[in-house]
């Protein structure tokens, strides 16, 4: 298949290695990966604070570039750029000039679990990770884009490694966007109740599929410095599959 | 009063001019066949008085009221003088207008204890006094463990709810399976008039404001009984 | 503007108080937790809760989409049986059709039981300015009342404290002896109240449903205190929002059990009783005049809202905000409003005004834990957002506005944005550290809690072209 990635604005300045690891399991599977240099955001923050004439601005080219685009799939290392362009690319341009194409383009885009699981099928990248890792449920792709059995299906065929559940895998981590730097009190207190929750797994990783999730977390874990041998680290579900 | 009953008709109509999306509409929706009785989503319960019998008897376990299934109207009668020695009544307070008025009247007066009867009013007082309150009932639901209750079977409305103990009086062809037969069975019954009140008691009075920590006997009843024969 | 930062504000300062508080972090926690595991054994016993959801969404929807027809049958069937109906647009005026009754009645005693429509329009203070004093029946709310304080929480008005606050409370207020006992504790406030059901003259309670089809009002609790209120005084007032309506006396059977579970963890609560008058001829007890008070207040301004009008098809079970995480974390008081949690953040802007109370929808993740927790179906997080859009475009905050075009402007170049990073690199490894944490940080609301994590020393996009270069000068390599 010819997959275009989409890279979040996140993942492309603070976890491009996230990115290059989703590149490495879809071409190992034999797929050929395209990706949009000039494509950076896809809208979300200023729609998630009201400002939808601001979204637009960056939203509708992000549209019509990704509608223009003929490959066959679209596939999101993020929960909630993935929700983004599936769920909330219909409310944004509803009763505008481009409706049809974001529906079209929403229809066409996949999270990368799901990508791999519902569409192609595959639950075995041929991954190695030795480790006990406990997965966080990112809000946007649990709820909006009912993502909860894939990343756990691909988990379960990586050698090695020991999957754990956290009482709290389904609980917010309070990144919610501008939400973490407009209440940061009540982001930081729901992030140390995740941080709770993983830290009696005894985990070693926190994997999930929202690399923003991820930031919060790991963010809380390193002002926190527990006193662990080794220390608890996130990563990126892709890093994990892509690690032989 | 009438001018602002259609000022809030009158925002009401306007605000309805526009239509609002049926439920479930919104990207995953889950519409799957919401004409259906209603028992189809709720607990199943079994057919039949003795799988029904059972539910309503394991359900009192879990809400602590007290079930007695009997042989008889005999049987019963000598369970509440055990319950009345038990509790050391000295008052109880009951109906005698009930659907087996004659019937339960003789129940409650061979206790041979002073008895309280709400049939023609009572002071409210003289309720308070009361060790127990013995009722009638319209139906016991299996489903919730649940004794239905109306102002014009049961007594009125404080009986049942006054005294610290409740103990009902129950046929064994009240028993209904569910919430739904309950309700169509008061349609059935009082459809040309309803009492102007109708209650579903589902064990003692309870609570768990403090801590979460479940306490009886907050301001009904601590003891509920049934007996079924 | 000046008022909107005040409730804000105080949004704000209690937040932040109540989330740093990790004594309440774990009441809330120890409380909610046996909460959760009651509810999903409850929900599991449903055969199809989901469809169960389904069919409850769609009924209120047919009771608040046909609100007019379904509120003239409701009265007109309460009518019939001597109810004295009254309607109200505002507070204002529900407060003063409480007081007209009160006087015409000549009343000295009130007992009531819980009502979240009268915590709404503030009417236990102005009955008691008006001289009236007013005891609540139901435990949760007693406590709170001799505390002074608004009830916590929609369905547990004192989930906030402990045994020991209470006993304190109880000793202060009643010179009852301490104990640590809650059985003590509630009988304590049995025997108190006994007597106040005993002699109250009016009572007073809420309602959670209105049933159009037969004009009855449907109440339920645990305790037994309401059916007393409904019992035992001469006079009966019920007060209740224009929007509980539901169709039909059958559609309880549904409603019952999903409001306990969902609100309660409950399969069913200890007492669910429907009133359709004051005592009819025949019957042996019961207050001689009913009173039901219907009231507006700012629902019919939500009903017009197309978009958002499912929010009145909540039953205040409460769900939403037993799973909020907001909610667990801040407490139901620092909402500064009668309803908190999720709902109340949808509502409160329509009931109060939205420049006034966008903060609620603000102050989310919008996780939608809450949407997917509601018994029927409301689509409350997505209303969240439809709250930030309307107050923003009704009233954009001018700064904001411009960094949303600053950033538009800069991600639509990505090319060149992508050059600019090693710049932000340098600032951030050679300056940010002198500043990190502190009040010059720019960063700061993040940083005085977390670490940033540092921008990666080659963007995704530098990588890409690196590997594509690569490609071009190895053909082997690009398989």
């Amino acid at each position: 298949m010819r997959i275009t990635l989409f890279v979040p604005c996140f993942m492309n300045a603070m976890y491009p290695q996230a990115g290059m690891s989703m590149v490495t399991v879809l071409e190992r599977l034999g797929h050929s990966v395209d990706y949009h240099q000039d494509i950076f955001c896809c809208g979300q923050p200023a729609f998630n604070a009201g400002y939808w004439d601001e979204a637009r601005l960056v939203a509708a080219p992000v549209v019509e570039k990704l509608f223009a685009d003929s490959s066959d799939a679209i596939v999101i290392g993020s929960g909630s750029c993935g929700a983004m362009l599936k769920v909330f690319y219909r409310d944004l341009f509803a009763n505008t000039p481009l409706a049809s194409q974001a529906i079209a383009v929403g229809d066409r885009t996949w999270e990368f679990s799901d990508f791999l699981v519902s569409k192609l099928g595959v639950t075995d990248v041929g991954a190695r990770f030795p480790g006990k890792v406990t997965f966080h449920d990112g809000c946007h792709g649990l709820r909006e884009l009912r993502v909860k059995q894939q990343p756990r299906s691909l988990l379960a065929h990586v050698k090695d490694l020991e999957l754990v559940e956290m009482g709290e895998s389904e609980t917010c981590c309070g990144f919610g966007g501008t939400f973490s730097a407009k209440f940061p009190a009540i982001s930081t207190a729901m992030g140390e109740n995740k941080c709770a929750s993983a830290a009696e797994t005894d985990a070693d990783y926190i994997v999930s599929n929202d690399s923003s999730c991820l930031m919060q977390i790991q963010g809380i874990l390193d002002r926190q410095k527990e006193p662990r041998k080794k220390p608890r680290k996130t990563l990126h579900l892709a890093e994990v599959l892509a690690h032989q | 009063m009438n001018t602002e009953k259609e000022n809030i008709l009158r925002r009401v109509r306007e605000a309805l001019t526009v239509p609002a999306p049926h439920p479930g509409h919104h990207h995953h929706a889950a519409a799957n066949g919401a004409d259906e009785p209603i028992s189809h989503w709720l607990p199943q319960v079994g057919a039949g008085f003795d799988a029904q019998a059972d539910l309503f008897a394991r359900n009192s376990v879990q809400l602590k009221s007290t079930f007695h299934l009997l042989e008889n109207e005999a049987a019963a009668s000598a369970k509440l003088a055990e319950i009345a020695r038990a509790g050391a009544w000295k008052r109880v307070a009951s109906h005698g207008d009930g659907a087996r008025g004659p019937a339960t009247r003789a129940m409650v007066s061979s206790l041979g204890l002073p008895a309280l009867w709400t049939d023609a009013g009572y002071d409210v007082r003289e309720m308070e006094q009361c060790d127990a309150g013995i009722s009638e009932c319209e139906a016991l639901v299996a489903q919730t463990g649940s004794v239905l209750v109306t102002g014009r079977s049961s007594g009125g409305r404080a009986l049942s709810v006054l005294p610290p103990h409740h103990v009902v009086l129950a046929r064994r062809d009240q028993l209904i399976a569910d919430l739904p037969a309950a309700f169509a069975l008061l349609e059935q019954r009082y459809a040309a008039g309803y009492p102007s009140f109708i209650s579903f008691i589902t064990g003692p009075s309870r609570t768990g404001d403090i801590e979460r920590i479940l306490v009886l006997g907050a301001h009904g009843p601590k003891a509920l009984t049934i007996l079924c024969w | 503007m000046a008022a909107a930062s005040l409730f804000s504000r105080q949004f704000k300062t209690d937040s932040k108080r109540v989330a740093a508080d990790l004594r309440h972090r774990g009441l809330i926690r120890t409380a909610l937790t046996k909460y959760e595991a009651a509810r999903d054994l409850n929900k599991a016993a449903f055969q199809d809760w989901q469809g169960a959801r389904q069919a409850a969404a769609e009924r209120k929807w047919e009771a608040i989409n046909h609100l007019d027809r379904h509120l003239e049958s409701f009265a007109a069937k309460l009518e019939a049986r001597g109810t004295k109906v009254h309607w109200a647009s505002t507070a204002a005026q529900a407060r003063q059709i409480f007081l007209d009754i009160l006087r015409e009645k000549g009343a000295r005693s009130i007992i009531k039981s819980k009502a979240m429509t009268a915590e709404e329009i503030h009417l236990n203070d102005a009955l008691e300015k008006a001289g009236y004093s007013v005891v609540e029946s139901d435990l949760g709310e007693y406590i709170v009342q001799l505390r002074n304080e608004a009830p916590y929480h929609i369905v547990f008005p004192a989930m906030h404290l402990t045994r020991g606050e209470i006993s304190a409370l109880f000793a202060e207020k009643l010179g009852t002896p301490p104990t640590d006992n809650p059985e003590d504790l509630t009988m304590i406030a049995r025997r108190v109240l006994r007597d106040k059901y005993i002699t109250a003259d009016v009572g007073i309670t809420g309602a959670n449903f209105a049933v159009a089809e037969t004009g009855m009002v449907s109440i339920t609790e645990n305790e037994g205190n309401a059916r007393l209120t409904a019992a035992l005084p001469r006079t009966m007032i019920t007060l209740l929002g224009i929007e509980k309506i539901v169709p039909k006396l059958s559609d309880l059977a549904l409603f019952l059990p999903m409001l306990a579970t969902a609100g309660a963890g409950q399969a069913i609560t200890g007492y669910n009783s429907m009133y359709g008058g004051p005592r009819q001829p025949g019957e042996t007890d019961g207050p001689e005049e009913y009173h039901v008070v219907l009231i507006d207040n700012g629902r019919t301004h939500l009903l017009a809202d197309p978009e958002q009008r499912d929010a009145l098809h909540c039953i205040r079970c409460g769900a939403c905000l037993n799973v909020c995480p907001i909610y667990r974390n801040v407490g139901g008081h620092s909402y500064g409003t009668t309803y908190s949690g999720p709902i109340g953040s949808v509502i409160t802007p329509h009931l109060r005004g939205l420049q006034d109370w966008k903060h609620l929808s603000q102050a989310s993740s919008l996780c939608g834990a809450c949407t997917d927790a509601c018994p029927v179906k409301i689509d409350l997080h997505h209303h969240l957002l439809q709250n930030r859009r309307n107050a923003m475009s009704a009233k954009p905050t001018w700064w904001e506005r411009l960094a949303f075009r600053g950033f538009a402007f800069i991600a639509n170049r990505a090319l060149f944005l992508n050059r600019l990073m090693p710049f932000a690199r340098f600032a951030q490894k050679w300056f940010h550290w002198i500043v990190k944490g502190g009040p010059l940080d720019p960063a700061r609301v993040w940083t005085e809690t977390r670490e940033l994590p540092p921008i990666a020393p080659a963007t995704f996009t530098d990588l890409w072209r690196a590997r594509q270069r690569a490609r071009r000068h190895t053909p082997e390599a690009a398989r």
